[in-house]
């Protein structure tokens, strides 16, 4: 059967259909047609959360994962983001959990946090 | 009394965009005003990724993009005033403010601009029979609870309105544990991109309810349950469609809305009823001479790339307004919505020797598969261009180059279905 995608790397959000016979359509660039190929073999996504800081001027801080994650293990990783803290001061790009789960992607900060 | 060439009002996207170019364009006398704390706005609250793909060519969450402004901001040295309010604004261009080093002053200006950004719709504003429990928050005080603040407001929660806010705020919830029921969408298409669909509710079975509303808050003290309904083609709740719905958290995402009183109350600027921002010419210049409007407090935005792009716009022209002085203006072109477009901005174009270049933004009314973008003056079409997936939830621009606009008494722009 035919399957029906969304395209979810630009705001433009392309119908994409990946056909029976390996052709896939409705792409209007080859990020959208990556993303498709991608998301038939192994669907990953970018996770974004908050992580806990100690001593800053915000009691939170947000973060990304550097790479996109297997969709499937998402829920993992806010787990072990959750189970984790920082200390201030924080600067955009700290790594703020290494290969986190073994997946080969870092947690990073996305905002520069103060000492209070 | 304090006095600077160029005040701006807001320190969000629009009003930092604004404060670089103007920088750029040889304004030295700049003063920043922002209420809170920080600089950034609304973009220290998202952290979800999706910002910048215009701008920067990479994918960007809400608290990066706004450092980046920061840092052009800080780099030039502008001034900023964290912590201070703007009470009002005047015709004469002197600011009152409200300021926890300065306490009440005034600050005489040559220039303003206001970026003050935008309010979400609340409950009262959209009626629900029943309770007013506690459990029931905009979408966007959720966001800045959860991503700030670091709590969940609650572990059962049902969304009204599929705008962009409460779709991300579904998944971010559904991430940190809590229990999201679905959302219900009162007209028979999504408010919200559908890249979000997908990422934010399809991704984790979330449903989505089109045509259907929520008729009543049920719960004292606190809520306990929300009654659901299918609407008809009206929008009146159905009769025996009927579904009750336990939940402790309901969020309210179901508009935002441009906060312009600072603007109205002491200026008397006049709004443009359609999107309840200011009525601006093709400098995003408003009624009152030397008062200039960019971002959400000017009209809603969904891509923060544009905000930016359009205080860039109102930084240059008020620095040209500070620098050069005002230009002849030959004619006035009024520009109204038509078919199929729910608004269109610039309100009017003020016609000078050097006006050769005019970028329309507009919304379209409903969802169209394809349709022709049409400028007209009266009824000859000075302009059109096919355009494919049209949605309400997309801002779209279009711009016209001519030395004619002389030429031109009324311009319209209209979306023709194909
Ligand atoms: C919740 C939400 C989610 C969004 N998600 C996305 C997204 O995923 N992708 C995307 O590209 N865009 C998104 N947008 C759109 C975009 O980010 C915003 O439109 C943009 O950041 C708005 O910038 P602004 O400067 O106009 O307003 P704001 O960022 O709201 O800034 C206004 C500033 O003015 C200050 N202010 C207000 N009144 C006064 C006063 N009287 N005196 C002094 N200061 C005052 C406020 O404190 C605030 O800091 C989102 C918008 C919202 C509201
Ligand atoms: S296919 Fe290309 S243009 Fe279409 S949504 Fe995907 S990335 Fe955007």
């Amino acid at each position: 059967m035919d399957r029906e995608f969304t395209c979810i790397v630009c705001p433009k959000g392309c119908h994409i259909t990946a056909h029976d016979d390996g052709t896939i359509t409705g792409y209007t660039c080859l990020r959208g047609l990556n993303y498709v190929k991608q998301e038939l073999v192994d669907p990953r996504r970018t996770l974004t959360s908050t992580v806990r800081v100690n001593g800053g001027q915000l009691r939170v801080c947000p973060v990304k994962s550097q790479d996109t994650l297997p969709k499937d293990r998402v829920f993992d990783v806010v787990a072990e983001i959750d189970k984790t803290s920082i200390n201030a001061p924080v600067h955009i790009g700290d790594v703020v959990i290494e290969n986190v789960l073994g997946l080969g992607v870092n947690i990073i900060a996305c905002k520069n946090i103060d000492v209070k | 009394m304090i006095y600077r060439d160029l005040v701006i009002i807001g320190g969000g996207s629009a009003g930092l965009a604004a404060a670089v170019s103007a920088y750029d364009n040889g304004v030295r006398s700049i003063l920043l005003l922002e209420k809170s704390p920080e600089l950034g706005g609304i973009l220290n609250q998202c952290i979800h990724n999706g910002f910048g793909l215009h701008r920067f060519k990479e994918e960007l969450t809400g608290p990066e993009y706004a450092a980046r402004y920061i840092k052009e901001f800080k780099a030039r040295n502008i001034e900023a005033m964290n912590e201070t309010q703007v009470l009002k604004l005047h015709e004469d261009l002197k600011v009152d403010v409200m300021s926890s080093k300065l306490g009440l002053e005034t600050i005489q200006a040559k220039a303003v601009i206001l970026a003050m950004g935008c309010n979400e719709r609340t409950g009262g504003q959209i009626s629900i029979p029943g309770d007013r429990p506690k459990g029931v928050y905009t979408a966007g005080l959720a966001q800045k609870h959860l991503n700030i603040d670091g709590y969940l407001v609650g572990k059962r929660v049902y969304i009204l309105g599929s705008g962009d806010i409460g779709l991300i705020m579904a998944r971010r919830m559904t991430l940190e544990g809590a229990k999201v029921l679905g959302v219900s969408e009162l007209m028979p298409y999504s408010n919200g991109l559908n890249r979000n669909i997908v990422q934010c509710l399809k991704d984790f079975d979330i449903p989505l309810r089109l045509h259907n509303t929520v008729t009543k808050i049920i719960g004292k003290p606190n809520l306990t349950a929300i009654e659901i309904s299918d609407v008809d083609d009206n929008l009146r709740p159905i009769k025996g469609t009927e579904q009750i719905i336990e939940c402790d958290t309901l969020l309210l995402s179901v508009g935002l809305y441009p906060i312009n009183t600072v603007f109205t109350e002491g200026a008397h600027g006049k709004l443009y009823a359609k999107t309840k921002g200011a009525f601006v010419d093709q400098n995003l210049e408003t009624s009152v001479p030397g008062v200039f409007s960019a971002g959400n407090v000017l009209h809603v935005h969904d891509l923060v790339d544009f905000v930016s792009m359009e205080g860039e716009i109102a930084g240059k022209n008020a620095a040209n307004l500070i620098l050069n002085g005002r230009k002849v203006v030959k004619k006035v072109v009024e520009v109204t919505e038509s078919n199929n477009v729910g608004y269109v901005l610039p309100n009017i174009i003020k016609v000078s020797d050097s006006t050769d270049s005019v970028e329309f933004s507009f919304r379209v009314r409903k969802p169209m598969k394809r349709g022709e973008i049409i400028i007209r003056d009266g009824d000859k079409v000075v302009k059109s261009i096919k355009a494919m997936d049209l949605l309400p939830s997309e801002m779209k621009k279009v711009t016209l180059k001519t030395n004619d606009f002389e030429s031109y008494n009324h311009l319209f722009v209209e979306v023709k279905e194909l």
